[in-house]
This record gives C-alpha cells, structure tokens and sequence, in this order.
C-alpha cells in the first residue's frame, strides 16, 4: 500500500479547507471504497482527511413530508429509519439489497453517491481505462462486459454507476447539498451524475474539496408506496444486472403520476423519462409497460456480453411496474416481500 | 461404552478456531521476520527486456528486489505428480524466475522483501518490468485446431484413452435412440477463504522449516527438498490449521520454494503470502473445457452406447486434463463404450485439482445427457437409471466393494417426494415462478496413496493416549475424526485421546487429496491404536500380577479404558494400573497400512449417491433460485456424522455454486482474468442457499480400507449442477449444456 498521511478534522469548514489546499488529498468517510482504491492503486490520494467527526450523521423529517439525510448517515441506519421507511421504502429497499450487512454498516450516504465503477478494467492498473487515465482507451468495450452499461454509454466508456441508493434517489428528485471553498450549493440530482461523454473521469460537477454534506429528499406521497427491485445472478453481496425504483399513482385503471428509475444498465443512475411520459395517461396494463420499457430502451446499445441486459432492463421495468400496481399474479413481488431476506429491523 | 466412531462429535478444534487461538502459516509469531510480495507478469506471452528496480530498492524498508538474475537455479526440473503418490508433488513442470521468458500472466517476474507487508507491497508497485512481447493463446477457441491427444495425462498416471469397450461406433449407428451433445465448462477457482501462505524460516545455512498452507506436509517438504538440492531430513514442514484449499494446496505450487529461496536471500525469516488476486494464476484452477457425449440405446433406455470426449485448455508445461471421464465411464452398464482426451496447449498456469476434480464436470455431462435421453425415450429419470444399474464395474466386469447407490436413489426419492413428479416440463406455476425438480447420480472413485501409510500411538502411564500423523487440518475435521477412530480401537472414551498431526516429524501420511485422507489415515490411525492395545493386552497376558494373567488375548476387551475377559468382564484391570505396576512411563506402537493397488484388487471401488434439486425460474426475468437439494451418499463407514454432514453439505453447496455462478473470465486481448477478486467472481452466499438435506447410507466395505471408508470430501459436489440443470429444463422446459447457467441463457 501507497505511504499515506491522514489527519481527522471536527468541523465541516476545516474539512473542505483542508482537501481545497492540498491537491493529492481526498475525504474519508467509511473507507468502503477509497480504501480499497488504494490497496489497488487506483485512488490518486496521498492524504486522506477523515471526516467521521463531522456532525452530518443526522436523519431528520422535514416539515411537508421530505428529509434530510446527513451525508454521514450509515447505510444501515438510514435502510431502518422510520421516516425512511414510511415514506420512502424504496429507499430503504435500495440500501438493503446492496452490498453486505458489514458494508452497510461502515458505508456513508455520501460516498455511496460518490463511489467509483466496478469496472475490472478500472480497477486494474494494467489495464486501458479512460476513466482512470484519460486518453488511454476503454479496455471494456471488447472485453469483459458482462456487467457493463448499455444505456448512457460513449466509445470512452461504458461503465456500470454502481449505486442502488442513487437509483432511487434519482427517482425521487432529490438534491444533493454540498459545501465547496466558495461556500455551499445545491444540486438536483441529475445535475450530480455526469454522463461520461467524452470526459468519463469526470463523474460530478464537484470542485476539489468539495463536501457532499446531506441528501435531501423532497415531499413525495406517492413514493410510500414505492419499491426497489433489484436483478443479479445470487440473493446477496452482489452489484445489479438491472434494477428499478418505483413509485406509480393509479386513478382508476389508469396511470395518474409515475416515477421510474433504473440500475445496473446505465453509465449514471437513470430516470427512466422517456417511459415515464409513455405510462403517465396509459392505462395500467402490462402492454402498456412493456410500451414504456420498449420506448426506454430504444436508445440502448449492448456491447457483446451485456447484449441480454437490453431485455433484461425491459422486463425489469415491466415487473417492477406490475409489483408497484399489486399485480394478483406475482407470488411474491410485492414490496414487503422483497425486504424478508435482509430485513431484520423494526 | 458405545462406539466413538458415527457420533455427531464437536470439532476438538472447534474453540481453538472460534476464539482465533490457532494458528495459521501466515500467523506464527518469528522474531526478524520480513514479507515477501510477489511481482506477477502483466503479460501472458513473451521476453522480459528489462527490469528497472531502483525505486524499489531506495523504498522504505525495502531489504531486497529479486529477479531471475539474483536467484540461483533450481536444483532439479520440477516435475508434475499427483500428491496422492506420497512423493515429490509439484504443480507443475516448470519453475518461474529461472529465465527471461514469460509462460503467463501472473508468473512470478520479481519478489521484494521489506519490514512489513504494507512497505513491500508498495515496492512491488514500483517495479519496472518491459516485456517484448509474443502472440499468446489464452482461450480454448483460439487453439482448437492444435488439439492433440495426449498420450497420458494427470502426471502421467492416467492414460489419454480410457480403455474402450465393444464397437461403440457400430452400436450408435445400430442404437434406436441416439444424442450427441456438448457441454461447455468456465474456468472454476478453488477460492479457500485462506490465500495460500508460507513462512520460512532457515534455522541454519542448510535447514529449513517452513509453516506452510498445504493438504501434505510431506509433499511440501519433499517437492522443496528437491528444488533446494536439500536431503529432505534437512526440510521440516509444519502446517497445523489450513484455512480451506479445494485442491488449490493439493500440489506445491512456485511460491513455496521462492519463499524460501527468498529468505535464504535476505537472511531473514521470510512470509510469503499470496493475495486474493494471486491465487487466481498461482495454484492452478479447473480448466476451460468442453465434453461431447454420444449416447446410443434402445426404445427402453437401455445404453447400447456412450462415447464421451473431452477438450480442455492446459499449459506449455504439462499435459493436464483434470480426469472427467473415470466415473461417467462406469457409472452405468453400456457394453460398448470410448473415451479420450483432446488437449490445447496456452499461456496459462497449468490446471489442477479443483473440488470434485473431473466428476464435478464428467459427471454433469453425462448425468445432464441421461435427462435428456429420460425424454427422449419417455421414461422415468430415475426409473432410466435403475434400468441401467451397474451390477459390477462395466469396465472390468469386478464386483463392487460395496455400491448403495439403489438404496441412496430410493431414500433421495421418498425425501424430494419424487413419486408424485409430473414429467412435463414447463408447466408448474408458482407466481411467476416456474418451478421443476431434477436429479443425477453421484460417482467418485476411492482412490489411495501409493505408499504405506503410517501412524503412531503412545500410551502414559495414566491410561491416556496421544495419536500422531503428519495431516494438516484444512477443515475437513480430520483431527475430530482420528480422535474417535483411535478412542475406539484403544478402548478408551474420547476425552482420553489426543491426536496429533501438522508437522513431517510425524510419521508419514500421504497429502489429503481426493478423497482419499479419512481412508488412509484412520486406517494408519486404527492398526496404530490396535497395535498398542494388543501389545498391552499380551503384557498383561503374561503378568503374573494382572487379574488376566494366563487368559487369551484374543479373548481380552477393553472397555473404557479397560481390559477384561470377553466371558467374564468383572475379570480385568486398567491400563494405568497394569502400567503402574509395572513401572512403564509410556507404550508406543506404529501402525502402517499398506494400501492395495485398485487394479491388483479384486473389487473395483466406487463412491455412489443420488442428488436430487428443487428449482425456480422467474419465468420473465430468468433468476434461478434453488429451492430444495436432497443428497444421499454411501460413502462407506462415517467416522463423525456431523463432520461428514458438514463436508457432504459444502460439496453440495459448491455444486450450486458452480451450477450458478463461478466462472473465470479470461480477456484474450489482454491474457490475464478480468474478476479476479471475489466481488466479480461469485459463489453462493447464505442468501441463496436453500433448504438442503444431507443423508448418508452406511453400506459395509471389507476392501478399500481396515475401517471401510470411502470418504466425502468430494462425493457432495458430484451431480449436484446436473441435478439443478435438469430441475431447469424441468421447470422451464430449455436445456441449458454450459456452466454456469446464468440468467441470459433463460431471458
């Protein structure tokens, strides 16, 4: 492992100042990512300023039905907190079906946002990756992609955005609150992942040392009734192939409002736009979801391995829709149901 | 006293384990003691043009970088063999860091030798290494027109033909059912949770102790004896706990004797010990391969004809297969039969023993084909394979030294409630759920050790005992195992009886491999103990002073500790009061048991079970859920239920796991793995285990050993990924041939 220096600040201004003065510094939070990062030489850092003393670890109800999430809050406290869970269990669903209960347990709300790809080639020093050194080329494209995106993806890279939570919060039109060195600012979600374009290292609009302080997740009555569904070749300890957040308000047999996020297949955490406005007026019928996912993914393109994820992300979308609406057919696809293996909480 | 030997026994070191009081290789404290980081090539093919290691060397802590230019040669050509042997067991038949060319990625290019772990690692980063690089052939399909039929494979113990029997291309062209079909394995890692590690240490300028992470100590030592130039009296091994091995510490691998070679360098004790991603080029692998299996038979199933013809990737060093044809070979009786080998040499580590080793892919195949031969003709599965029962071994016409493979098939039957199944495929509806159930035929063959297999017992003066054999416990529950065999052939309870193994002091037992470990070493473990009581039960024979004085031995028992006439038990005294009397500190006795050749035997010996799988399919999604597996196994006597359970249960779970999910993925434009880590390579976790029930048939056996052990370190995973296979065709009606089955083979 790389020589490293690391200090431990108690205040949120020390923090940024810190890492906006050295350019080889970076934050740490529960370690989960930066540290493996390190130990395969993939994170520049030479410092890390440890952050785990910053009073951000709040989770808080806001008046009208939103919350605050502070950008310290654990995976695990935010999964099984009960504002969470009554108001946004897709959220909650998210966080428990990623990763494992000793992750969770280490794994900020913040540096779930900012983790890095799962991309072997990223993380392999040897190996060609845009994202890791501009210009070097994109190993993904012909090699192992089984994982990879085929949505929001570029001939500089076609790496998977690893995080459930994100999905869901993209979903939900949440806004990441930030402190930079010239003082704070907010940014809608789909401000805060950037699509890779020709420039994939550049994964935030963030200024060095800039601190992602707090999510906050705006008044959604709908989403207490949302839901997460999550697809991967085991049940635990495993990134998705594909995924859906889900939140849909029926009137009548027809859809009224609709919110669709997917996973798994995209560069970014994608709102699923394009379906959305396909399903808000259409009845709530499995033709008119599988018309959604098809105009969804009409944009998408396969790389080899991922070409199933095409599909897969179609009927995704279709289940996940089908699940939100109570669909008599599903034996267990309900929400609750999907919580049993993980769900120990209260 | 009822028989230690079948009692649910808690492991002896289940609490050393628990509370982290034992001690694995890379754990044992040494004064002085540096790490060592291998630095692998980044390139599968080539020359090495220059290696630029001054940032290295001016490191912090950094004490030395060796490359092929520092280190001495080898004192003799490595040569692949099987452990089992007892001999030298090098994984393979070349030995990295003698040259400037490149076999692999991952070959061990330099070693850096620091104060710490961290500081070594670092330097490892800051090692140049140029390659002029060469054309590398890495997969399978980039060589297949160079296949060639090895004349034997498996370190030359096992010919490339399996001995054919009748005209099978007559039969197939007379049979009135026939199939032909492929099958396509991934490249499968063992993946012990302990990444192999060696410690060595030179006590002097020629002798060496080495903590190392292995099935044998004395494979260790003899293979780094060798390679050293060393007599192997001047090597001790010691390897007390191994953290888990599945074949991967089965044969001694390169970076055992660079360890030492290391430390010798330095002049230092040194800890090599491989990363997570080391251990996928370092110790072998199951290979890429692909079997063909043509089946002739009539209208009611019976086998008129099977051939079975496997390709697989090896390396430029050896010509390895690991050996999938043996039990599909007999598991059935066809009279007319061929198989063989097809092998394609590439730039890879040579392959090796990899849990289940050939069975758990020969096995899949043919078991995979009888399903669809089941349908073809329309019978029964099950009801197939009872039509086709081997009464004695097809190949040599043998009876069998025991089989119970009729009564595994009826118990495995009652508990899946198989009676009631409705062959259609594709109709079970649960949700969205497609449910099915499939079953296979377990079969693996008990092998043994070449060489005597030895143990010692010593009883104190207080009637307790301790038992020695120089095993290594890497998680079977060896140690539990032997503690029973040996309080039951001492007549002694089980809190009486220590036994000992972990290091080459110890009297000689061949490496655990292949199933063959319980066998061999409670047969060494049981002429041992029986030795030393009948040495005292003549002692007390023949003392004037023993309550048995003038009685015939053969008619003296002991029970708990003491011995007494057969006819008059209240007759007798305690070992520690004939002992006592006469002044006797200890007695020891040596036990050697001399294996019999399975072809100078007049039994074939098999391993047989029935594993049967309850799965689930999303029928829009393609996720595979496992919903029941039931296996029985006769695996001969069980030593210690619980222990045998546990180990036929993880072979179980290991073939859901290969079924599923494990596979290596090679990128043949840059050589090397791309999921070598165990976030990209998968096995099944506690999620997606199912409810799993394991029984087991004990059926007597005169002939594969003195306690009739067949043993269960591999039998568990044989059949299982065939048997889930089948309960996916059942369920969805698609024949899935390729492993893992993932879910886009299903959308």
């Amino acid at each position: 492992m790389r020589p490293l220096s690391y200090s431990r600040v108690a205040d949120v201004a020390t923090a940024v100042g810190t890492v906006a003065a050295d350019p080889d510094s970076t934050f740490l939070a529960g370690g989960t990512t930066e540290v493996d990062l390190q130990r395969v030489y993939v994170s520049p850092a030479r410092r890390l300023v440890d952050i785990n003393d910053l009073p951000l670890h709040q989770i808080e109800e806001l008046p009208g039905g939103g919350v605050h999430i502070g950008a310290l809050a654990r995976m695990s406290d935010v999964a099984q907190a009960l504002p969470i869970r009554r108001r946004f269990p897709m959220i909650s669903q998210a966080l428990l079906l990623g990763a494992s209960p000793q992750l969770r347990n280490m794994a900020s709300i913040g540096g779930n946002l900012l983790q890095r790809v799962r991309c072997g080639y990223f993380r392999d020093v040897a190996a060609r990756c845009n994202k890791r050194e501009p210009g070097t080329g994109c190993s993904a494209i012909h090699g192992i992609n089984r994982g990879h995106a085929v949505l929001g993806t570029t001939e500089y890279c076609i790496a998977t955005h690893p995080s459930d939570l994100a999905v869901a919060l993209v979903a939900l039109d949440a806004v990441v609150l930030t402190q930079g060195p010239d003082g704070p600012h907010r940014y809608a979600i789909d401000e805060f992942f950037l699509l890779p374009g020709d420039t994939p290292h550049r994964e935030h609009p963030l200024a060095h040392g800039e601190l992602v302080v707090a999510v906050e997740v705006p008044p959604n009555p709908m989403a207490s009734r949302s839901l997460y569904l999550k697809v991967r070749d085991r049940e635990s300890y495993e990134f998705a192939l594909a995924s859906a957040a889900v939140a849909v308000r029926l009137d009548g047999g027809t859809v009224a409002e609709v919110r669709l996020a997917l996973g798994g297949v995209a560069t970014v955490p994608w709102r699923a736009r394009r379906a959305e406005a396909t399903l808000t007026g259409a009845p709530a019928t499995v033709e008119s979801f599988a018309a959604a996912a098809r105009e969804e993914l009409a944009p998408a393109v396969g790389y080899g391995m991922n070409d199933f994820k095409i599909e897969l992300a179609r009927r995704t979308i279709v289940r996940a829709l089908r699940m939100a609406i109570g669909d008599p057919d599903l034996r267990d696809g309900t929400a609750a149901g999907l919580l049993s293996q993980d769900d120990h909480g209260s | 006293m009822s028989p230690a030997i079948g009692a649910a026994l808690d492991r002896v070191d289940g609490r050393a384990k628990v509370t982290g009081a034992a001690r694995y290789s890379g754990e044992i404290p040494l004064p002085g003691l540096a790490y060592a980081v291998l630095l692998g090539a980044q390139v599968p093919s080539g020359r090495i043009i220059g290696i630029d290691r001054q940032a290295a060397m001016t490191a912090d802590g950094v004490i030395a970088v060796l490359t092929h230019l520092d280190l001495p040669r080898v004192a003799a050509r490595p040569r692949l063999f099987p452990s089992l042997a007892g001999l030298t067991a090098h994984g393979q038949s070349y030995f990295p860091m003698q040259d400037d060319v490149v076999h692999y990625a991952g070959q061990p290019v330099a070693i850096v030798v620091a104060d710490t772990l961290e500081r070594a690692e670092h330097a490892a980063t800051l090692v140049r290494v140029s390659y002029a690089e060469t054309p590398a052939l890495t997969l399978l399909d980039q060589g297949r027109e160079q296949a060639y039929e090895p004349e034997k494979i498996f370190g030359g113990l096992v010919p490339g033909r399996n001995p054919t029997r009748g005209d099978p291309e007559a039969a197939l062209r007379d049979a009135e059912v026939t199939l032909d079909l492929t099958y396509r394995f991934a490249v499968n890692h063992q993946n012990p949770l302990e990444p192999s590690t060696t410690t060595a240490v030179w006590d002097d300028v020629d002798r060496l102790t080495l903590y190392d992470s292995t099935q044998g100590p004395t494979a260790t030592q003899l293979s780094v004896a060798e390679l050293l130039g060393l007599p192997p009296v001047n090597v001790r091994v010691v390897s007390h706990y191994v953290g888990g091995s599945f074949g991967s510490k089965a044969l001694i691998w390169p970076h055992v004797t660079l360890a030492a070679l290391a430390a010798r360098q330095v002049g230092r004790p040194v800890r090599l010990a491989l990363s997570r991603d080391q251990m996928f080029h370092s110790c072998g692998h199951r290979e890429e391969q692909e079997q063909r299996i043509r089946i002739g038979a009539d209208r009611n199933g019976r086998l008129t004809a099977l051939t079975h013809d496997k390709i697989g990737l090896t390396s430029h060093f050896d010509d390895w297969a690991e050996t999938s044809l043996e039990s599909a070979a007999i598991t059935y009786a066809c009279p007319n039969y061929a198989g063989g080998y097809r092998l394609v040499r590439g730039n890879i580590i040579t392959p090796t023993f990899t849990r289940g080793p050939g069975e758990a892919t020969g096995m899949f195949a043919l078991e995979s084909a009888m399903d669809e031969l089941a349908y073809a003709v329309g019978v029964d599965p099950l009801e197939l394979r009872l039509r086709n029962h081997a009464d004695t071994d097809p190949e040599t016409g043998k009876p069998w030294s025991s089989k119970g493979l009729r009564e595994c098939y009826q118990r495995g039957a009652e508990l899946i409630g198989w009676a009631d199944r409705d062959p259609t495929p594709g109709v079970r509806r649960d949700g969205q759920w497609l449910v099915g159930t499939g079953m296979a035929t377990a079969a693996y063959p008990v092998a043994a050790p070449i060489s005597p297999q030895r143990a010692r017992a010593r009883m104190y003066g207080d009637g307790s005992a301790v038992v020695e054999a120089g095993i290594s416990e890497f998680g079977t529950g060896a140690l539990t195992a032997m503690t029973q065999v040996a309080a039951d052939a001492l007549g002694l309870p089980v809190t009486r009886v220590r036994f000992v193994g972990g290091t080459t002091d110890l009297p000689n037992i061949a490496a655990a491999v292949g199933s063959a470990g319980a066998g061999a070493t409670s047969a060494a473990v049981h002429l041992a103990c029986v030795q030393l009581r009948d040495q005292l039960i003549r002692h007390a024979v023949a003392d004037q002073g023993s309550p048995l004085h003038g009685a015939d031995p053969a008619d003296v028992v002991v029970r708990d500790g003491r011995m007494c006439r057969r006819d008059a038990p209240q007759v007798g005294e305690t070992y520690a009061e004939l002992l006592d009397r006469n002044h006797m500190p200890d007695v020891e006795a040596i036990g050697t048991w001399t294996p019999v050749l399975p072809m100078a035997s007049d039994h074939a010996m098999h391993t047989f079970g029935a594993q049967f799988a309850e799965v689930a399919v999303d029928a829009d999604l393609g996720r595979i859920r496992v919903r029941r597996l039931v296996g029985v196994f006769a695996p001969g006597r069980v030593l210690n239920r619980k222990t045998a359970h546990s180990q036929l249960l993880g072979g179980m779970l290991w073939g859901l796991s290969q079924a599923l999910l494990e596979a290596t993925r090679m990128d043949p434009h840059t050589g090397r793995y791309a999921n070598e880590n165990l976030a990209d390579y998968l096995v099944a976790t506690n999620a997606d285990v199912p409810d799993v029930v394991v029984e087991t048939i004990e059926v007597p056996d005169q002939v594969v050993n003195p306690l009739g052990v067949k043993g269960v370190g591999e039998i568990g995973i044989v059949g299982t990924s065939a048997a889930i296979a089948n309960a996916v065709y059942h369920a969805t009606g698609r024949r899935i041939r390729t492993l893992p089955i993932t879910l886009e083979a299903l959308l």
